[in-house]
């Protein structure tokens, strides 16, 4: 098969060229001179038997003196191998790509974040402006020369502009680069901010919504506000403590990104996990996702103003939260895998306690059908507003449960199996609709399901060791990693650039809250103010997962 | 019953009479004594209320609710108070300062003028107009203005959106408000509150009034809670959406105006209802049954009065701490296309069966 794609991609572009090692990575590695990028994608998008309409992530690299983007594209509907396709610039001086947003939608934000951190600017990209770090930042932080005295700390108010202008560059028809700027809103727009403080943003968020009365007309989405840098701080710490940084992404998927690092580190160190830590993090996992769609709930309903839903929700998270400060310490960070396998072994009370819970929050879910899934007004609401469709969900890359409610199977656990889900039999949870309520709906039988998968697993923990032996200090090979796992809220995609030493070299995190982000633009359009808070609750991002 | 008008008259008596005072004088110094009176019980009754709605609403979320200043929390509320007083009032810049100051007096003094004319219990009335029902319903719409000022002179955009989301609002639910308080106008024959009140002395007229009535009294809950800018319809406050809507730039005393406000006009609402449909201060009288009436009458009219706006209160509090808000549209469509309709038909209804 990949010999197939292979050929295939050959005969698109002949001036790709195959790179190493493809076979046992299970993908294959391309590298596209700039020239032929833009209409090899158009026609790995658009040919019959390719289709890759998937655009995982799109992450820039300042390797060996070189700029350049790596891309990950999947199909959905074949199962094709994954293509990894590496596109570099002539030069340092001026870098500049051929954008592929109008073949996905989801470069759009992808490659404002290279442009942002690499300062390669994607001609034809329709808004070429920074998208995490403020407009006057001096330099580009992930490349390798940025000098890190170049943006002394301000410790004074500026005054900020309403709206600021952004760039665009568009090839003319000599094959020149034609610059242009741009207000993003017009002066006689009506245009509301909702955040970075506001009940509803989820986070520290920034909404600029354009707004005709009530109706939503544009909005644009302003992140950065909780920006750490931790992809540029990654790359002087250890794998050890890295793994710490990536439960600081998606806080409320912690357990689980952290899984995410520790498989990838263990693959790479092609290590054998232990049987019993394996169950364990499968569990722990589960449990972080029942929590993490808990909230979910809980602040969806909070924000289309049923306060009492919103308690009971926490109420319930609690008992996971309990459950997890027995046996780690922790309750919302758990800090419990590590490469290797887990930190250390299951309290006594463990098995028991998450026993007991798996009855409860059973009759609970009856229960918040009863008190909100059934109420006429939150039904009828839920219903009326915030259609995605399947297209436009793969298009901007809207995975987990609200790219499920649209009829994505995206399920990673699935396609992809890692940990113990080989072992378990649950269902992927979707819908055809793609409404806010099916998004909605989507959410609560998933804690059915995951219900299901610790109980096939809580009693089945095998005896024996829960950490394999590592060495003192960590390394990873020399090469390229990735890896992919199914958090609360989509594919959470870790890329490893390693040089062999005991820090990565690059790292880069692919969020999905970013793509829910993104997909809000063209769900909102035409509806009210208050659809635009139910559909971001019914989207349930996560913010410091966006700006890492 | 006990007539309260004993104490009053003897009051009126002594100042005039025995003190021999000149009718001005006389007259001046009842009005004060009304005057201090209503507003203590204005404040109180805020006060019971907040404290009620934090425990009540508690209950319902399993949690217990205020529970450390004082026994039982009871005096978390004065403590509230105390620090709403003592906070800063924040000048907002480019902010129309006249309006913007003005503008939560026209709530408070909306719903004050209301407690005028609310008979409390027998011979607890400040004022009796022969057009009482008319009276009321004009001044407790004065509220609007206040809500609509605040949004325009607060220089924010949310204000503005909750400020014309709550004018739109109130301007609709009050058409059916006040038509179906018609209802008990109907039936009682007059819109004077103490003779609607006597008129409901042999059975009230949610039972006396069967079908219509109960229809009316229903819809008069739903749109009463309308009015009261709470959950479900709370649009113009919004948390979720406009963070506090038409008040978010207010602070200090300003901003507890509104908030007390809030609460009395649930009381009022409640306290109409109570009127108009379930016998004001008249205690249970069953036709027929001349010893239980006799007992009835025994428990104090104030404690009728209050026992039944407690329970209309309590269906609005249940109410605000189960449902989800509503989207605009949705407010619009459930007044204008619901319970519109069904009031003028109901009217139109009560009136034939009236007059047959």
């Amino acid at each position: 098969m990949i010999e197939n794609l292979k050929q295939r991609v050959l005969t698109l572009c002949p001036s790709a060229k195959m790179m190493g090692e493809y076979e046992e990575s299970k993908m294959l590695t391309i590298e596209v001179p700039n020239e032929n990028w833009h209409e090899l994608a158009v026609s790995l998008r658009n040919e019959k038997d390719l289709q890759f309409d998937y655009l995982q992530d799109i992450i820039g690299v300042d390797d060996e003196g070189r700029l350049g983007i790596i891309c990950r594209l999947f199909s959905t509907t074949y199962a094709q191998t994954p293509l990894v396709v590496h596109v570099w610039t002539d030069g340092r001086e001026c870098p500049e790509l051929l954008s592929v947003s109008d073949v996905w939608n989801s470069a759009n934000l992808y490659e404002r974040e290279v442009y942002d951190y690499f300062g390669i600017r994607f001609v034809n990209h329709p808004d070429m402006r920074r998208l995490f770090l403020r407009p006057d930042w001096v330099g580009y932080p992930l490349r390798k020369d940025y000098d890190m005295e170049s943006n002394p700390l301000v410790l004074k108010n500026e005054p900020v502009a309403d709206f600021e202008r952004s760039e665009r560059l568009e090839l003319d028809s000599n094959g020149r680069i034609k610059e242009s700027s741009f207000q993003l809103f017009d002066d006689k727009e009506y245009v509301v901010s909702f955040g970075p403080q506001h009940p509803s943003t989820h986070g520290v968020l920034q909404l600029r919504v354009s707004l005709k009365g009530e109706t939503v007309q544009r909005i644009d989405p302003n992140f950065g506000y909780i920006h750490r840098g931790i992809e540029k701080m990654c790359e002087e710490y250890t794998y050890p403590q890295i793994l710490h940084l990536t439960e600081r992404l998606d806080y409320l998927s912690a357990a689980i990104n952290r899984h995410g690092m520790c498989l990838l580190c263990e693959k790479a160190l092609q290590m054998e996990v232990p049987e019993r830590a394996v169950y364990i993090r499968t569990i722990f996992d589960e449990l972080t996702r029942i929590a993490s769609h808990l909230l979910g709930w809980a602040s969806m309903c909070n924000d289309m103003g049923a306060i009492t839903a919103f308690i009971y929700g926490m109420r319930d998270r609690e008992k996971i939260m309990d459950i997890f400060e027995e046996t780690t310490g922790g309750r919302l960070f758990t800090s419990y895998s590590v490469i290797g396998g887990v930190s250390q072994d299951i309290h006594p009370n463990f098995q028991k306690r998450v026993k007991d819970f798996l009855p409860y929050m059973r009759k609970m879910l009856r229960e918040y059908h009863t008190l909100f899934t059934n109420n006429p007004i939150a039904r009828q609401r839920m219903t009326s507003a915030g259609h995605l469709n399947k297209a436009t969900a793969i298009a901007y890359g809207v995975t987990g449960p609200s790219g499920r409610a649209s009829g994505w199977h995206n399920d990673v656990r699935k396609i992809e199996p890692y940990a113990a889900y080989s072992k378990v039999n649950f269902n992927e949870v979707t819908d055809t609709v793609g409404g806010s309520f099916e998004r909605y709906y989507v959410r609560l039988d998933e804690i059915l399901e995951s219900l299901a998968i610790i109980e096939q697993l809580v009693d089945n923990i095998p005896e024996g060791d829960y950490k394999a032996k590592t060495k003192a200090i960590i390394k990873l090979p020399e090469g390229e990693f990735f890896e992919r796992v199914e958090n609360a809220r989509g594919d959470f995609g870790i890329y490893v650039n390693s040089h062999g030493d005991k820090s990565p070299y690059r790292i880069k995190f692919r969020s999905p809250s970013m793509a829910l982000v993104s997909a809000l633009d063209p769900i909102v359009k035409g509806e009210k103010i208050a659809d635009l808070i139910m559909i971001g609750g019914s989207l349930d991002y996560v913010i410091p997962c966006i700006d890492r | 019953m006990f007539d309260f008008s004993v104490i009053t008259c003897w009051i009126d008596n002594l100042l005039r009479v025995e003190w021999g005072l000149p009718d001005f004088w006389t007259l001046a110094i009842e009005f004060v004594l009304v005057g201090v009176a209503l507003l203590t019980a204005y404040a109180l009754i805020a006060l019971v209320l907040i404290y009620a709605e934090r425990k009540i609403c508690g209950f319902f979320q399993c949690r217990i609710g205020p529970n450390r200043v004082g026994k039982w929390g009871l005096l978390q509320v004065v403590a509230d108070m105390i620090k709403i007083l003592t906070k800063e009032i924040i000048p907002i810049k480019r902010s129309d300062k006249f309006l913007f100051l003005m503008a939560p007096f026209f709530v408070i003094i909306g719903s004050i003028l209301t407690f005028a004319a609310l008979p409390f219990g027998l011979g607890l009335q400040a004022i009796d107009f022969n057009i009482g029902v008319v009276y009321i319903l004009a001044v407790s719409s004065l509220g609007v203005i206040g809500i609509l000022l605040a949004g325009w002179s607060s220089n924010n955009k949310y204000s503005l959106i909750g400020a014309i989301r709550s004018g739109a609002q109130l301007v609709s639910y009050e058409l059916s408000a006040g038509l179906s308080l018609m209802v008990a106008v109907v039936l009682a024959g007059t819109m004077q509150l103490s003779e609607i009140v006597e008129a409901q002395s042999d059975l009230w007229f949610i039972f006396k009034g069967g079908i219509f009535a109960f229809v009316a009294f229903v819809i008069y809950l739903i749109a009463g809670h309308a009015e009261t800018n709470r959950g479900p319809f709370d649009l113009a406050e919004a948390e979720s959406e406009l963070t506090a809507g038409y008040h978010t730039e207010y602070s200090g005393i300003t901003f507890g105006f509104y908030y007390v406000a809030e609460y009395t006009n649930l009381f009022i609402v409640a306290a109409i209802a109570t009127t108009m449909f379930l016998g004001g201060w008249m205690p249970l009288h069953i036709p027929g049954f001349d010893a239980f009436n006799a007992v009835m009458d025994y428990i104090p009219t104030p404690i009728w009065f209050f026992g039944k706006c407690a329970f209309c209160i309590f269906m609005a509090l249940w109410v605000r701490w189960s449902y989800p808000r509503l989207r605009i549209d949705q407010l619009l469509k459930l007044e204008w296309k619901v319970l519109m309709p069904i009031t003028l038909v109901n009217l139109a209804a009560v009136a034939v069966a009236v007059t047959m």
